[in-house]
């Protein structure tokens, strides 16, 4: 074949794909897809999956120090769930071709993110609540968005996911509101966390539409449905209400109901600080890739054993055979 | 025994199962994001799980029959390193992998075969909680005798690692199948398990698994007691310092 042909043939591909696309329908692993659209979408399911991961270290710093065995139990369950979102996704992502031990790579050398509020400490309780509402909440718009994403493994991961995580913010609502309504300290403590966690929470959703790097295409492919700033904005909306029927203040001056927009106004974004976490200046980059590095290298013996086990299982049964 | 003295007698069996659930529970919580691989750290903290739930049920199985207010917090989170009477097997610090999967399986084949016969117990709370126990532990066993094999048949080091935590455990599976006078008096009134009973099928059983993963069995010539006494290894107070922070720094609170 030709470049000619070749160049003209891809083309086709393409206009046929993004006909598909357009149509609405499900893209699958076995289908024809555009290169950059593969890479695209490990690099957004490989870093979504490796945020579920990182995500267990703040919370899970809380499992032994839970302040009544039935928080302790829930907060076991969501962890869990958190990992079970990770092997989801990285499932997910494995259907493109990627591997689960390239993506892990990828994290440890830097290449590939997670979300950088995952940089932030859970220093309290009121952390662990602050933490279920607001992140998971932020988590939760962008999720729904995400189960009419153009890959089909990846949408049907996401409603599975969202099921779980609306339970999540459930559970760290609820004990934003039980904070709220106790003791002058402990709504101190829980005011202190939605301090905490706010702006990094609104920093979640990416930068504002024109200058997000990755979204144009994303959006014309539909991996992307909705742009950071309107998922940005719904978020707000839920959040200023919910804040209001506990009696926590959002810490922005500017935070205003807008009659015409039919939407809150919100102050700027600090950018800077933004950048700074994400390029590893937060409190906790380092520590979060450490610990991850850490337990994957001390567990290197276990699974060489695993896979030393299995060859001579087969070893056995191959001498058994003959 | 008087109604009034087994009353109480329940009340402190049950603390005690409690607390040989909850102690071993926060050292599997512990793996929370520190497993050799995603799929076995959501295994461990389910078993984890498992552990903190059959703790609540003990507890507020105490709680009920105090009476006076406490709850299932109160025992967890109110009492210190000497009012705790869990064995001493489950309070181990976790160690690396395979200290904590053979503690697991040595405590799981125990743990199997003493919820089946808390099944018959005459107290229907205790047989009921027995009965979802019973489940959890047949799948935990399935899962740690596997290890077992896996650690034991796996690479020099694995082996290595293996031996040399059965060898430190040891010394602590004695305990399991003793008994005081208090679960004397409940086993005479078809109450509690007679522990030491379950001695000989267990350690066939463990020899059977050890011999498989081609591990030695201990000499067996040391042995430590003391759990159900509240005479502790010093870890306990270090994993009650954490487990307690919240309630001991902010007191009587609702969170």
């Amino acid at each position: 074949m030709t470049t000619e042909h070749h160049e003209q043939d891809l083309a086709a591909l393409e206009q046929r794909f993004q006909a598909r696309i357009d149509a609405e329908e499900k893209i699958e692993p076995k289908d024809w897809m555009p290169e950059k659209y593969r890479q695209n979408l490990i690099r957004q399911i490989s870093q979504h999956a490796h945020s579920e991961v990182i995500g267990m270290q703040p919370e899970g710093n809380w499992i032994t120090r839970a302040p009544s065995l039935h928080r302790k139990c829930i907060l076991l369950a969501k962890v869990q769930d958190e990992g079970g979102h990770g092997l989801y996704l990285y499932s997910a992502a494995e259907t493109l071709g990627a591997s689960r031990e390239e993506m892990n790579q990828a994290l440890h050398d830097g290449r590939a993110k997670y979300a950088s509020i995952f940089n932030y400490p859970a220093l309290t309780w009121a952390d662990i609540g602050a933490i279920g509402w607001l992140v998971d909440g932020a988590a939760i718009v962008n999720q729904v968005s995400l189960q009419r994403t153009s890959y089909g493994p990846y949408a049907r991961g996401m409603v599975r996911i969202c099921k779980e995580e609306s339970f999540h913010q459930r559970q760290g609502y609820h004990i934003m509101m039980t904070l709220a309504r106790g003791t002058a300290e402990q709504k101190a403590m829980a005011q202190d966390s939605l301090n905490r966690f706010w702006w990094p929470s609104l920093m979640m959703f990416g930068p504002h539409d024109a200058e997000s790097a990755h979204s144009a295409q994303s959006m014309k492919w539909k991996i992307k449905r909705q742009s950071n700033d309107e998922l940005r904005q719904k978020f707000v909306d839920q959040s200023v209400k919910q804040a209001e029927v506990i009696g926590l203040s959002i810490p922005d001056p500017d935070l205003q109901w807008n009659e015409q927009r039919g939407h809150y106004d919100f102050g700027d974004i600090d950018w800077e600080e933004f950048n700074r976490v994400i390029n590893g200046d937060g409190p906790c980059n380092r520590q979060r890739l450490a610990h991850h590095v850490k337990a994957h290298e001390e567990g290197q013996w276990v699974r060489d054993a695993i896979s030393a086990h299995e060859a001579k299982k087969r070893q056995r049964n191959d001498r058994q055979a003959a | 025994m008087n109604a009034a003295n087994r009353h109480e007698a329940v009340l402190q069996y049950a603390v005690r199962l409690g607390d040989d659930a909850l102690v071993l529970g926060h050292r599997l919580s512990e793996w929370c994001s520190n497993a050799p691989f995603l799929e076995e750290d959501l295994a461990l903290t389910n078993v984890a799980l498992d552990y903190i739930g059959r703790a609540r049920m003990f507890y507020s199985y105490a709680a009920e029959l105090s009476g006076d207010g406490r709850s299932e917090d109160s025992f967890a989170y109110l009492r210190d390193c000497r009012e705790f009477t869990n064995l001493l097997l489950h309070e181990l610090p976790r160690g690396d992998f395979a200290f904590t999967m053979a503690r697991q399986y040595l405590v799981d084949e125990y743990a199997l075969a003493f919820m089946e016969a808390l099944l018959e117990s005459a107290d229907p709370q205790l047989a009921g909680i027995a009965a979802k126990a019973v489940k959890e532990s047949r799948y935990h066993l399935r899962r740690s005798r596997d290890w077992m094999l896996r650690l034991g048949d796996g690479t020099e080091e694995s082996h290595r690692r293996l031996q040399s935590a059965i060898d430190d455990l040891w010394g602590y599976t004695h305990e399991l199948f003793e008994l005081d006078e208090l679960e004397q008096e409940l086993v005479a009134a078809g109450i509690a398990v007679d522990s030491a009973a379950l001695r000989p099928a267990w350690d066939a059983a463990v020899r059977a698994t050890l011999d498989e993963a081609t591990i030695a069995v201990p000499a067996g010539d040391w042995s430590v007691r003391g759990g159900r006494q509240g005479i502790h290894t010093e870890s306990l107070g270090h994993l009650l310092s954490e487990l307690q922070f919240m309630q001991r720094a902010y007191p009587g609170l609702e969170w």
